[in-house]
């Protein structure tokens, strides 16, 4: 195919995709946001099947059989901790305004410079061969499809067009991700062009191997039935080893497994992608299964299109690296190549674009920046807007970043197949695992941990993975791989202390990652963390137990002046977004002496978070710490903070509770009184514009006006009453009282009431009681309520009401019990509360629905407790236990 | 002009005004106690008019009111609300649910008649 129409494909591909991208961000800034949705989210996460996915799978699936799957497995596991491990991220990122990894990082372990720098030095030394393999995949997809001459590092530099592929995708990753500066580090226009390269990697792949199975051969039955036969493809679909040498690799397996896990957790493009661009933490929910559905189907069709492969082209110098584009050419289907080409092409970029964009973000924040601060001071930079050099740091990164990788690629890249460079990468950012996924569930890890684990595990991997890699391409003597540094054997990087039997990988894996936890366990355990350190480990930890992060506790203590706050925030946000930060008019603000107001801590905080989002926390927390006065906080601070916080919390929580209950009551009362204010107007108004009614009429009216001026006396007093109980206003006047006696009077009270009811009253009293302290009015009160409230639900004619008392223990108990219809299951819980009447409307009894409240709130004063005893169908029971006062001593037994 | 009238209330004392009210002006009047009643009795019935409690047990008046208007047999209904909440947010609920006319307790009994009058007139 000629240069010009490949050329022309590819830059027509990614016109398209900046289009899209332009799209998105127009969308997001009216408010109608493509990207804030869960399907999006998922394809967005797709950025991990990066060309490794494309090219080398076929390539390891050609060499090794079902090898190339743990890659895809780990995430899948991974995917199954969404709701868990990766929930907690994202909260924690939104919460802090934490943009990168090397922030989440740093942040946790007390906004540590070194350490934001140490993970970004981490990151870029481990992604630059990554970054070569995309490079390596784009520029070899390029010459298959223009035939030109294979080998590019036969080429001078300016003649290799890897090269133009590099500056080329500089250019768009620049034009990409660094146009504008946010807070949050989004990119709504990238989010919706990786989710668009995601469907056209997976259409093109799927196209592929459709056209392989069933195009060159009569389905997979096929396919394995021709491989059966010859030997050397037999292997390729078993669990066999992967140099076929007999026996499962279980230890490989299980560690390729683990690392895909870490990977797509903490890679720099996934962590962005998962983390940083996550819009709405609901979208996990559906991620959850989408990613490891899109993971399955990409790879339904690898194994076939290797075997394929192998079947067609036999041993001969066909890299399998290269079947998804050899195989349609082959069979002069160059449109379909073409389309294929386009996909590895989008599966490239879209893993060169978010990673360069997220490495680009730690090494201007956690590297750059720090060294100008610290060369020149901040106050070299003062008066200045520091939007634009933030930019333009952030695109000399990602130009760096790339001619980083292009280089390794010379160097390096023809000696290693597509998979083992990726896997080195792996291996690197799998040294984050343990400081950060520890660090959000152990408040005991501490920054001299985080720091030993992360110079152990990386010294070891560097060792054991990165040397022999740079001399198995000739770069230093490979005798020092073979045997040992000095020809010590026992420090030969592939076989360290004599641990032999491993593949390289899972050799590093064990001895980085060994180091790693224990160093990291190990020196957290031996010196107790500082007081900032315990203060970020106690907001990282509890993230879940707050709502958002305006509950959180503030860990900060001092004096700022709101005018050199701002001037910060302006410098570091820009004009506009600088300034809304304090268009909260007085909020936030504090009583100021002479200097101008002053910020409080929760301003101050909220200031640090929004220069966090553009600078990372690290260096975040310098700038206000250089232009206001702190005081150090040590251990004992943060704890009485943290106390503070959560009285505080308490108390609101408390507070709003009494306001709801305030509203209700206010409600209930107002609706209370409304009802018979009604009756008593309507009918008023009639028997005044009817002068003609006859008597009876009047007679009736009058009745009811009258009896609801009652219930309206009654429910007045009541509420007041129960105001009073409530507020502790109430007047008591205690006294010894013989509650037998005042059962006897209760009754005798009532008595003509039962009898016109024909309702019979019994009593069950012992001879005599001890005495209770109480108010006997109030308690007189309590027992005409739970009277009159079994009367009104007894049958007429033949009630019968049992009132019983008797000593239980230290305690009097009196039982008030009916034979009516007993209380509905569903209304039990609800029998004390205020205005809830029993019965309907109709047949209820007049009532004011304040009798039973009162007396439970007036038996709780006294010290006891009121309930219900209820069967359906059996009647109803009231009782309560008043508490007898001690016993003199003479009187124990 | 004699209309047929239902009174849905579950309150008796209110019911026994708005029926000597109705019954004044001539009009026949159904009884409901209940929001299912009320239902019932609409559908049974189609009254002109529905003098309709807002708070009344088993549905309230809202829900019976968007009963009505989703049941195209008796959409037509006029309906009346009363309610013993004046809020504003009642009203707009009670208003949103479909009423023709919205009256808070305690009502003026003129004002309630004339309300009456225009819906049937």
């Amino acid at each position: 195919m000629s240069a010009p129409l490949v050329l022309g494909v590819s830059f027509g591909y990614l016109l398209l995709l900046f289009a899209i991208a332009a799209l998105a961000d127009r969308r997001a800034a009216e408010g109608r946001s493509v990207i804030d949705n869960p399907l999006v989210y998922a394809l967005s996460l797709g950025v991990y099947c990066s060309a490794w996915t494309y090219f080398g799978s076929v390539g390891e699936a050609a060499a090794e059989g079902i090898w190339f799957l743990p890659i895809y497995l780990g995430p899948m596991l991974a995917m199954l901790l969404a709701g868990v491990v990766i929930l907690r991220m994202i909260r924690i990122a939104r919460t802090y305004r934490i943009t990168s990894i090397a922030d989440f990082i740093a942040s946790r372990y007390g906004k540590s410079p070194l350490l934001a720098a140490l993970v970004t030095l981490i990151t870029v030394v481990g992604i630059v061969p990554y970054i070569a393999l995309q490079l390596k995949a784009v520029a070899t997809g390029y010459q298959i499809m223009t035939a030109a001459p294979a080998d590019s590092g036969a080429l001078v530099w300016w003649r290799d067009s890897t090269l133009y592929v590099a500056m080329a995708l500089a250019a768009f990753t620049i034009l990409f991700g660094t146009r504008h500066l946010d807070s949050a580090e989004r990119h709504e226009g990238m989010v919706a062009a990786i989710a668009f390269e995601s469907v056209v990697k997976l259409g093109a792949f799927l196209a592929v191997g459709v056209f392989v199975t069933w195009g060159l051969f009569d389905g997979p039955a096929d396919i394995w039935a021709r491989a059966a036969v010859l030997p050397e493809l037999r292997a390729l679909a078993r669990l066999g080893s992967g140099t076929g040498e007999g026996g499962f690799g279980h230890a490989q397996w299980f560690a390729l497994v683990v690392l895909a896990m870490l990977s797509v957790l903490l890679l720099p493009r996934q962590f962005q992608m998962m983390v940083v661009e996550c819009v709405d933490e609901r979208h996990l929910k559906r991620a959850a299964w989408v990613f490891p559905a899109y993971l399955f189907l990409i790879n339904v069709f690898v194994l076939p299109i290797a075997i394929g492969g192998r079947l067609i082209f036999g041993m001969e110098t066909v890299d399998p690296e290269t079947y998804v584009l050899t195989l349609p050419l082959a069979d002069g289907a160059r449109a379909l190549a073409l389309f294929v080409y386009v996909g590895g092409l989008s599966a490239a970029t879209g893993m060169l674009i978010v990673e360069t964009i997220a490495v680009s973000t730690m090494v201007c924040n956690d590297l750059v920046m720090p060294a100008l601060f610290r060369g020149r001071g901040f106050g070299a930079y003062s008066g200045r807007d520091l939007t634009g050099l933030l930019l333009n740091i952030r695109r000399a990164a990602i130009l760096g970043i790339l001619l980083l990788g292009y280089l390794y690629f010379r160097m390096a890249g023809d000696a290693y197949a597509l998979v083992s460079i990726g896997l080195i990468s792996f291996a690197a950012v799998a040294q984050f695992g343990p400081a950060l996924l520890i660090g959000i569930y152990w408040k005991g890890g501490t920054r001299l941990g985080a720091l030993g684990g992360l110079i152990g595990g990386f010294s070891l991997w560097a060792y054991t993975l990165m040397l022999p890699s740079v001399a198995r391409s000739g770069w230093i003597s490979a005798d020092f791989v073979a045997h040992g540094p000095w020809g010590i054997e026992m420090l030969a990087p592939e076989r360290l202390f004599d641990l032999a039997g491993l593949d390289n990988l899972t050799h590093a894996l064990f001895w980085s990652l060994l180091a790693n936890v224990g160093l990291y366990v190990g020196l957290s355990l031996w010196r107790a963390p500082g007081a900032r350190e315990t203060s970020q480990a106690l907001l990282f930890v509890d993230i879940m137990k707050r709502g958002d992060a305006g509950e959180a506790p503030v860990f900060w203590r001092g004096r700022a002046r709101i005018a050199d706050l701002e001037a910060l925030a302006v410098r570091v946000l820009g004009d506009e977004r600088g300034r809304l930060l304090f268009a909260g008019g007085q909020a936030g603000q504090s009583t100021g002496h002479g200097a101008g107001p002053l910020a409080d801590a929760q301003l101050v905080d909220r200031v640090e978070r929004q220069l966090a989002g553009a600078v990372g926390s690290a260096s975040a927390r310098v700038m206000v710490a250089s232009v206001v006065e702190e005081e150090a906080l040590d251990l004992d601070d943060v704890i009485a903070i943290l106390g503070e916080a959560s009285e505080l919390r308490a108390a609101n929580e408390k507070l709003k509770s009494l306001d709801q209950m305030k509203d209700d009551f206010i409600s209930s009362v107002t609706h209370e009184l409304r009802t018979p204010l009604t009756s008593i107007r309507a009918l008023s108004e009639l028997m005044l514009d009817t002068p003609d009614m006859d008597e009876a009429q009047r007679a009736e009216f009058l009745r009811i006006v009258v009896g609801e001026s009652e219930r309206l006396s009654r429910l007045v007093n009541q509420v007041l009453d129960m105001a009073k109980i409530e507020s502790g206003q109430a007047e008591w006047h205690n006294s010894d009282v013989d509650l037998g006696a005042l059962i006897v009077s209760a009754t005798g009270g009532m008595s003509a009431l039962f009898a016109e009811r024909g309702t019979a009253i019994a009593l069950d009293l012992p001879p005599a009681v001890p005495p209770v302290r109480a108010d006997a009015d109030r308690l007189t009160q309590v027992l005409l309520n739970l009277l009159s409230n079994a009367a009104k639900f007894v049958p007429e004619g033949r009630g019968r009401i049992e009132v019983s008392l008797k000593i239980a223990g230290d305690s009097l108990e009196v039982r008030v019990r009916d034979n009516g219809p007993g209380v509905p299951s569903a209304d039990r819980a609800h029998v004390f509360d205020r205005f809830r009447q029993g019965g309907d409307a109709l047949t209820r009894p007049p009532g004011t629905g304040l009798g039973l409240p009162i007396s439970r709130r007036i038996v709780n004063h006294l010290g006891g407790e009121m309930w219900l005893e209820s069967e359906p169908g059996e009647g109803a029971c009231f009782g309560f236990r008043l508490p007898l006062p001690p016993a003199p001593e003479g009187e124990k037994k | 002009m004699s209309a047929t009238v239902l009174i849905a209330d579950d309150e008796p004392n209110i019911v026994i005004s708005l029926e000597f009210m109705m019954k004044r002006e001539g009009h026949r009047v159904l009884v409901a106690r209940d929001g299912a009643e009320a239902l019932e009795a609409i559908r049974r019935e189609r009254p002109a008019l529905v003098l309709l409690d807002a708070t009344m047990p088993v549905h309230s008046g809202f829900e019976v009111c968007e009963a009505v208007r989703a049941d195209p047999a008796i959409r037509d209904i006029r309906i009346l609300m009363l309610t013993a909440k004046g809020r504003e947010t009642d009203m707009a609920r009670g208003l949103g649910a479909g009423a023709d006319a919205y009256v808070t307790k305690p009502f003026s009994t003129r004002e309630l008649l004339e309300k009456v009058r225009e819906m049937l007139a």
